[in-house]
């Protein structure tokens, strides 16, 4: 069964790369969507099957497939290593992916590479799958490079549009900055623990608790530097603030692609590797605070852009981004359940609303700036119920999904005395007001008031076919009911037996949390609603004058905090001289001057001297034979 | 009597006068083929007159081989000549270059 799980994605991306060979016609498009989606779905059943038969009595399952890498002291095995937080990842994964193959069939029905996107999403599916079944580092690590690869090819799937493939390679290379943390995050466990399996190094964390580095005069603990590094990593791949631009370009990859990659499943490997490594991080204080700092800080400055931005995926994106920190500073905390929980229902709440807002971009005509909607909801109530359940629950609507894991993590702030607890805590609250304000400003420029739409378009407004909105259904389900089903193994009563030591649990006594700050959220969301709704349907021109009134900030805001231009100018433009520099003078100049072309030219110079002895004149050329002749005899007179 | 010597004189200065025909000439091959008739009968006389000296005959039946290698060397080169001249259509040596490179 769970070789089944692993392997029907590989299958089902070997098949479709095989069928994208052919001439693309409606057959083959027909039965490589099939084929894709029947494969991940099955999938996804067997998965949800094992994470249900093992709620209440778990077990680990571990299968050593075979021996990859033998060198020395090093061994490393192919293998799957299923347990608590491995099931909870396979559900997201494989549950997200099917629906997405699924809405994908609608979604992409003009586009006339059908065979290819199935195999990606397939190949992606895989590469996340392999990340999270992985039983040491060097497998998470391919797993990881894996998804980072399928996420290049699938936001640069519309190769023709050079944006798209700006935008790709933008994500590859950002990517690499965390990539190289999360390397030499490995190199330094190898080092310390000579082993890179995860038994090893968990069950000797403690032991190795005083080791330090000694780094130019600076004694680190080798813990530290390592949850450091492996951090860097999980930043670069979760988009966390100074890593995180990558994630709102992004979106310039087909929506189905938004919703699986970047909102369910890629962007959470980082929370997960947190998680993962909890033994690890539990031992740092200075690697949690900094985890904490960082989730909290990007908490908050993600939720401030998604404020002011126009594009719906963007908008989307950055609530990612923000919720994203939520998970880190939650797991910074030593919150890891919370963390996984949060993970778990976004995953679905957040999949719905890309989805969803996939389905509204499909019916307005390819038109993503929600300046130029409004009042689609007549045409579109299905699509339009569904984005409302999503956001409800992204907002923290007492009784959804979010509700439950958001909450989970506000409370982990206000009990936690850790470093930055009091930080994460207050940015929290605040991101919650705003998460619920961004969110309903998106829904009702979108769907209500008057359309801001041409009038010809307007009237073009279609419903999505049901295969777009049947996925739609089951994700609401999900965003609806799974916080409510779930809690309590994932932080609740059951949650010690749920999780069966494969993350870290601290035993809080049950503090009594106060009525006010357990509701507060909740309190807080529905306080976004109302100012939303007041600036966005009731007093439409308030949000103009707002923005008028504080034009830096608004402007501050919109650039995105300017990090792309601050980017630009301290990394983009001095590697552009660099590489120029290099390029001009040490290669062109110097290496070119001198080598290669310093000789040819140097050659061609002698040859034209050379070349004009040769006059071509006989009696030259007799003249030279009696001078070397008459040379010749004197020599051999006056000297033999 | 005549001696030694003055046959060599004498065919040393046929040699250079040889030697020099064909360099300073600005004129035409013929000229060229002429100077080196001039060598070789210079080198005729040398061979003749060592002969003689020497009391030993080989030198003189080696100066007749000489003269029949002129001979066909001078209808060979006169051959070129011809045609040469009906290709390019000039035999002035100015204009004679294709060997240049």
């Amino acid at each position: 069964m769970i070789h089944s799980i692993v392997l029907l994605p590989l299958f089902g991306f070997v098949i479709s790369c095989l069928f994208s060979f052919f001439k693309s016609d409606q057959t083959i498009d027909r039965i490589t969507q099939i084929v894709t989606s029947l494969f991940i779905s099955i999938s996804a059943i067997l998965s949800f099957y094992l994470f249900v038969i093992n709620l209440s009595d778990p077990q680990v399952y571990k299968f050593t497939l075979f021996t990859w890498i033998t060198s020395g002291d090093l061994s490393v095995n192919w293998s799957l290593y299923i347990d608590a937080v491995t099931r909870v990842m396979l559900v997201v994964i494989t549950s997200v992916s099917a629906l997405v193959h699924i809405y994908s069939i609608g979604y992409m029905s003009h586009d006339n590479s059908k065979p290819r996107f199935m195999g990606y999403l397939s190949l992606f599916t895989f590469a996340m799958i392999m990340l999270v079944t992985a039983d040491n580092f060097l497998q998470l690590f391919f797993g990881w490079e894996g998804v980072g690869l399928a996420s290049y090819l699938l936001i640069g799937f519309w190769y023709k549009k050079p944006s798209a493939n700006a935008a790709a390679i933008k994500a590859f290379i950002v990517n690499r900055v965390g990539d190289f943390g999360l390397a030499l995050g490995i190199f330094t466990i190898y080092m310390v623990f000579g082993s890179i399996d995860y038994q090893v190094v968990f069950e000797n964390a403690e032991k190795f608790n005083e080791t330090n580095f000694n780094f130019i005069g600076y004694d680190i603990n080798a813990i530290t530097l390592i949850c450091f590094l492996l951090f860097i990593g999980a930043m670069g791949k979760s988009a966390q603030l100074f890593l995180h631009t990558w994630l709102p370009d992004a979106m310039e990859g087909p929506t189905p692609v938004s919703a699986l990659i970047h909102a369910a499943t890629m962007v959470t490997a980082g929370v997960f590797l947190v998680v993962r490594c909890s033994p690890l991080f539990d031992l740092s204080v200075e690697a949690s605070s900094f985890v904490t700092l960082v989730g909290a800080s990007t908490a908050f400055f993600a939720a401030t852009i998604g404020l002011v931005q126009n594009d719906i995926k963007r908008v989307i994106a950055y609530s990612t981004c923000s919720q994203l920190g939520y998970m880190f500073f939650a797991a910074g905390l030593g919150a890891y359940g919370a963390a996984m929980f949060h993970l778990f229902t976004h995953a679905f709440f957040k999949a719905l609303l890309f989805l969803g807002a996939g389905s509204v971009i499909h019916s307005v005509h390819e038109e993503q700036d929600i300046r130029k909607m409004g009042g689609i909801y007549i045409f579109t109530p299905l699509t339009h119920a569904m984005m409302v359940v999503g956001t409800i629950s992204l907002m923290g609507f007492p009784f959804t999904s979010g509700f439950y894991s958001k909450d989970a993590i506000i409370e982990a702030a206000y009990l936690s005395d850790a470093m930055f607890s009091n930080y994460a805590y207050f940015l929290g609250t605040l991101g919650v007001v705003m998460t619920s304000f961004y969110s309903w400003r998106l829904m009702f420029l979108t769907f209500n008031g008057n359309t801001r739409m041409e009038e010809q378009k307007f009237r073009e407004v279609h419903e999505s076919p049901y295969v777009m909105l049947i996925p739609l259904f089951i994700l609401a389900i999900g965003a609806l009911s799974f916080g409510y089903i779930f809690k309590s193994y994932f932080i609740g009563g059951a949650s010690v037996e749920f999780w069966d030591h494969s993350i870290a649990i601290h035993h809080h006594e049950h503090h009594h949390i106060p009525f006010l700050i357990y509701y507060l959220p909740a309190m807080l969301g529905i306080l976004g609603f109302i100012i939303a709704w007041y600036m966005y349907l009731k007093n439409t021109k308030l949000p103009a004058a707002v923005a008028s009134l504080n034009e830096p900030l608004y402007k501050f805001l919109l650039n995105k905090w300017y990090f792309d231009e601050l980017y630009h100018y301290v990394f983009v433009i001095p590697a552009r001289g660099i590489g120029k520099f290099f390029w001009k003078i040490i290669d062109g100049y110097f290496i070119d001057g001198f080598g290669p072309n310093g000789i040819a030219s140097m050659v061609l110079k002698i040859s034209e001297k050379a070349r004009s002895i040769q006059t071509g004149f006989i009696y030259h050329y007799a003249f030279s034979i009696l001078i070397g002749l008459s040379f010749l005899i004197t020599y051999f007179i006056f000297v033999i | 009597m005549i001696e030694l010597n003055q046959f060599l004189i004498l065919s040393a200065l046929l040699f250079s006068i040889g030697v020099i025909g064909i360099f300073l000439n600005r004129k035409n091959v013929i000229i060229i083929l002429m100077s080196i008739e001039i060598i070789l009968l210079s080198v005729n006389i040398n061979l003749v007159s060592f002969s003689y000296f020497l009391g030993d005959l080989t030198g003189q039946i080696i100066s007749l081989f000489v003269l029949t290698v002129a001979a066909a060397e001078a209808a060979i080169g006169l051959a070129i000549l011809v045609i040469y001249n009906r290709n390019a259509g000039t035999i002035e040596i100015e204009k004679i270059n294709s060997l240049k490179g």
